[in-house]
Order: C-alpha cells, then sequence, then structure tokens
C-alpha cells in the first residue's frame, strides 16, 4: 500500500511538473514575438500614447520574468509584480487574461468553442472504433487473407494519407459529386459525418493494425485452445475471449489518441469552417495577432492533452495487473 | 525485405530525382502566370493543367518535391544528431542525468501535440522555412531521444562493452566507438517514419498558411488554395495531383520504414 501511494505521488509529482513547465514555455513565448504586441495589434501608425495605454491594459508594460539580464546592467531583479507572476495568479482565478481584439476574456471564448471540438472529436472516435473493430477482427483472425491484406492496405492508407488530403476528398466525393452533405459548416446535425470521418481516418488506421495484431497474438493464446476444446464456437472464442483481452492495449490508445484528436482537429477545422477551439486558434488567435487568446488556446490544448494521457495511463495500470505489478 | 519495401524505394528514389533535377524536369516556370488559362485541364503541354493563375500544376508539384524533401532531409538530419547526443548522454551516464532528461525533458516535449507545438513556435515567432525547420526539429528531436537512450540502456550491458572499459577504454571511446555503432539500426527506422512525419508536418503547416508562404510551390499550399468546394467542383485536377503527390511520398517512407523495422526485427518478421 505505502509503495503504491508513493507511486502515485510520484506520479502525480511528475504531471504537475510537466504542467508547470508546459503554461511557463506557454507564458514566455509571447516574449519571442518579433517587435512588440501593441505595434502588432494597433498598426505602425499607432501613437504612442495608444500603445502605452495598451500596454497597461493588458499589463504589458510590466517587467516580463521576475529577473532579466542586459549586457549593460547585467542580471536585475525585477520584483513580484511581473507579468509571468501576473499570468499564474490569473489562472488559479480561472482567468485567462482578455483578448488583445476583442477585449473579452479569453476563457469564455474558449468555453464558448471547445464543445464544439469536443464532439468532434469524440465522433472522430466513435466512427473509429465502429471502422476498426470488425475490421481488425477480420483481418486477425483470417490471418494472410484477401480480406487481411485489403484490410492492412486501407490501414496504411489511412496512416499515410493527412487529414487535409483526405479531407477535401470527401468533400470532392460526398459534397461535390453525390451532393449527399454540405462541404462546410455545422448547421445541420449531419454536417458532422464529414469533419468526424476526415479526423477519425488515421485513428482508424491505426487501431485496425492493432486488433489485428492483438487478436494473432490472442488467437495464439492457451486459453483460447481451452476454449476451443471446450467445443465452443469460432465466433464465440472470438468475441468473447479473444477481444475481450485483445481490446486492452486499444483502451491505451483511445486515450492517448483523444488529445491527438483535439490537437489534429485545428485541421479539420480549418478544411470544414468547423466553428471548434482550432479554428478560434487559427482565425482569431494567429490570423489576427491575438497573442493572449493564442496563449490560451494552445495552453487549454496541451493542458487536456497532458490529462487525457495521464488518465489512460492510470487507467490502463488498472485494467492490466501485469502493468501494475511491473 | 518484402515487395512493399522495394515499391517504397521505387518511389522515394522517383521523388529524389524529381527534387535533384527538378529544373530539368519542370516543363514551365513555377512563378509564371497565364490568366487566359485559369484552371485549364490536362493537356500536351499543362500535363496535369493548370491553377487559379494559370501556373502549370506538373512543375509545381515537381517543385514541391524539392521543398518537402528539402525540409524533410534536414529535420530529420538535425533532430536524429540533437536526439541521438541527448539520448546517448540519458542511457550511458544514467542516474540523476537520465532521471532529469528522460524523466523530465523528454516529458515535457511529449505533453505538447506535436503540431500544436510547431504551430505555436511558428505563431509566435513568425513563418518562413527556417522557422518551420526549427519548429519541426523541436517536435522531432525526442523521438529519436527516447530509441536511443533505450538502445544504449541495452548495448552498455554487452560483454564486448564491458571487455571495452576493463581494456581501459574512456567514456567517450566506449560511447561513440563501440555502442553507437550497435545501437543505430532502429534509428534508420526512425529516420524513416521521421521523414515522412516532417513531409506530412510541413504540408500541414503550409496548409495552415504557417509553412512556407506562397508563392512558393509547397504541396500543402497548392492543396490549400484548391480545396474550395468552386475548385473541387469545377478543376479537381489543381487538388488531385498534390494531393497524389503528398500521399505516394509519405506512403514510400512508411513503406521503407515498415520494411526495415521488419527486416531489423526477426521476431516481427515470423508474424
Amino acid at each position: 500500500m505505502k509503495y503504491k501511494l508513493l507511486n502515485f505521488a510520484r506520479q502525480l509529482a511528475l504531471v504537475l511538473l510537466v504542467v508547470w513547465t508546459v503554461v511557463s514555455l506557454v507564458t514566455l513565448l509571447i516574449e519571442f514575438v518579433p517587435g512588440d504586441p501593441a505595434t502588432a495589434i494597433l498598426g505602425e501608425t499607432a501613437t504612442a500614447e495608444q500603445i502605452a495605454n495598451f500596454n497597461q491594459k493588458h499589463g504589458l508594460d510590466k517587467p516580463a520574468f521576475f529577473f532579466s539580464y542586459s549586457s549593460e546592467n547585467g542580471l536585475t531583479w525585477n520584483g513580484i509584480d511581473n507579468r509571468y507572476a501576473d499570468y499564474w495568479i490569473g489562472l488559479f482565478h480561472g482567468d485567462l487574461g482578455r483578448s488583445f481584439k476583442t477585449d473579452q476574456p479569453v476563457l469564455d471564448m474558449i468555453l464558448a468553442r471547445y464543445p464544439a471540438t469536443i464532439k468532434l472529436a469524440l465522433a472522430a472516435m466513435l466512427i473509429a472504433i465502429g471502422i476498426a473493430i470488425p475490421l481488425g477482427v477480420l483481418a486477425g483472425s483470417r490471418k494472410n487473407s484477401l480480406i487481411d491484406n485489403l484490410a492492412s492496405f486501407i490501414a496504411l492508407l489511412g496512416i499515410s494519407l493527412p487529414t487535409f488530403v483526405i479531407g477535401p476528398f470527401l468533400v470532392y466525393i460526398f459534397a461535390v459529386q453525390l451532393r449527399w452533405f454540405s462541404p462546410i459548416g455545422s448547421a445541420n446535425p449531419e454536417d458532422i459525418v464529414l469533419p468526424a470521418f476526415t479526423l477519425g481516418a488515421a485513428l482508424s488506421a491505426i487501431l485496425t493494425r492493432m486488433i489485428r495484431s492483438s487478436v494473432i497474438e490472442e488467437l495464439g493464446e492457451d486459453y483460447v485452445r481451452t476454449a476451443r476444446a471446450k467445443g465452443l464456437n469460432e465466433r464465440t472464442v472470438l468475441l468473447k475471449h479473444v477481444l475481450k483481452n485483445g481490446l486492452i492495449p486499444v483502451v491505451t490508445v483511445l486515450g492517448l489518441q483523444l488529445g491527438v484528436l483535439l490537437a489534429g482537429a485545428i485541421i479539420t477545422e480549418k478544411i470544414f469552417s468547423w466553428q471548434g477551439l482550432g479554428l478560434l486558434l487559427l482565425e482569431d488567435g494567429i490570423g489576427k495577432r491575438d497573442y493572449r487568446l493564442v496563449q490560451g488556446c494552445v495552453l487549454v490544448i496541451s493542458i487536456t492533452y497532458i490529462l487525457a494521457n495521464s488518465l489512460t495511463d492510470f487507467i490502463y495500470r488498472k485494467l492490466d495487473p501485469r502493468i501494475r505489478l511491473s | 525485405m518484402n515487395r512493399l519495401t522495394y515499391i517504397g524505394i521505387a518511389i522515394a528514389a522517383i521523388f529524389i530525382l524529381a527534387a535533384i533535377f527538378a529544373p530539368l524536369i519542370a516543363t514551365h516556370d513555377v512563378a509564371a502566370q497565364d490568366l487566359s488559362l485559369r484552371y485549364a485541364s490536362s493537356s500536351a503541354s499543362h500535363w496535369f493543367g493548370t491553377d487559379a493563375l494559370g501556373r502549370d500544376v506538373f512543375s509545381r508539384v515537381v517543385y514541391g518535391a524539392r521543398i518537402s524533401l528539402e525540409v524533410g532531409i534536414t529535420v530529420v538530419f538535425v533532430s536524429s544528431i540533437v536526439g541521438v547526443v541527448i539520448g546517448a548522454i540519458a542511457g550511458f551516464y544514467g542516474g540523476v542525468v537520465d532521471r532529469f532528461l528522460s524523466g523530465y525533458v523528454f516529458n515535457v516535449f511529449l505533453a505538447f501535440p506535436g503540431l500544436l507545438l510547431a504551430i505555436s513556435v511558428v505563431a509566435f515567432l513568425g513563418a518562413g522555412l527556417g522557422k518551420l525547420i526549427l519548429a519541426l526539429c523541436i517536435i522531432g528531436w525526442v523521438g529519436y531521444a527516447r530509441v536511443m537512450r533505450g538502445q544504449v540502456l541495452k548495448v552498455r550491458e554487452y560483454d564486448f562493452v564491458q571487455a571495452a572499459r576493463a581494456l581501459g577504454a574512456g567514456n567517450m571511446r566506449i560511447l561513440f566507438t563501440h555502442i553507437m555503432p550497435n545501437a543505430v539500426q532502429p534509428l534508420i527506422v526512425q529516420a524513416s517514419l521521421g521523414m515522412a512525419g516532417a513531409v506530412i508536418s510541413e504540408a500541414s503547416l503550409s496548409f495552415l498558411g504557417l509553412g512556407i508562404p506562397p508563392p512558393a510551390p509547397s504541396w500543402g499550399t497548392m492543396i490549400e488554395e484548391s480545396r474550395g468546394f468552386d475548385v473541387l467542383y469545377s478543376a479537381p485536377h489543381v487538388f488531385l495531383f498534390p494531393g497524389i503527390a503528398i500521399a505516394l511520398t509519405v506512403l514510400a517512407f512508411n513503406f521503407i520504414g515498415d520494411g526495415l523495422r521488419e527486416y531489423l526485427d526477426p521476431k516481427q518478421r515470423k508474424r
């Protein structure tokens, strides 16, 4: 028990350390913007007074960090009233600052768009699972058959084709030629189908490969021979025994991929003008040089990614005693 | 090696040759516009047709190979060297050094989704070829470092390394002449898959408008310019050819990587 607690504490400490570093990196990245954010936002024609007002309003008139270095003065202590400390204090109060462009709270802007991205990621995951389980089980149980080769080839295509090739290709077939779906937007419920397929294609390929090799491995285990010796038919052996054990590694991949999907959604959202967090980051953040918004979006996506990964790791250890013991 | 590996090598060779001899192969100037020939379909003078500005798609796809491979090779080269050195240090010295590098630094870099990290770097530093390569190296090196660390941890326990140590060889000599050559095999696989990854990442960033700025003929930019409903409807070739080019290149390097992994790992070969 003591060992378990210690292990958990160590894991938790590592996650917190990583979160701290990520937040610090994102906070400090803004210092690398060529020129200064005020001129980038207000334009070259802005007066010195306008720039000073802008900087004061967004706390940009304070020093960047606790200390700074210059060749003339060497290392100087700037005190605790600095931008880095401000950002952390804001974070603990659930405040990601105000948008440089619209003056709205960044957190509100993110919360308004995040549900659309999560919906898209979950739909993509469902589609990926729906494709991968039957295809992977079929391929694995009929190793080296025609269907196995076909499944492997489709999986390889899914991994090799980038999202921004699959997306327009699906638009071409299903929106331009067949006219089944609209090419962009999210006005109707069925509009999620093409974006979700686009985003889920790579995941379905990865899962198909995993389930295939997992099924092949499990089919060689003793318990399968026992099940067959009991007289169970092949279907029951496959679905009740092999699939149950073969799906354990899949759970890990799914967890790890949820973060990848949330980040990968940026490209899919651009293709389909899906009003999610990715599009907010790209168009309102990077496009309008609203660095405060970019900071917020990057932070929220990375923290979700870290938490999804840590949670998956935790669940995986619970699911498979072999990992827990090792 | 299986048949797919050879197919991969053949396709990669074609693209590499196209990239090297692009000025000889391209039939037109990549930037030459001819507005009277907007969205023309394939013909004897324009094999892949023309784009929105009447530029020759074939020549742009050929020059696109140059950009993709240039970025891919530079990124793989730089990030593998950085990764190998850091991974080797972590694996060889172990202890606090390893705990700091593999337990903390690696985890920090893995904590960002790769594309997001690249987007952040480019968003804050600005777009351009140099910054794009920097961004892709920042996300790329940690993969090599992890592989190298694992290999070094394994190889340093082998008898011949112990023998070299007993003979009085120094740390650097053991690391570079004994451990490195024996740890390098999986890195070749990693480099091949890394090449596919770098080609996709470059095109993705260019697609998002954060990579190499137009009018440079990056495949990602070409796809971005041609993905509109109207263009897909009236001139799908403008999207199709760069799409096929990128898919084939990535497929080729994935074939090579998978084939090499199977070849170098007899356990996988038996499956």
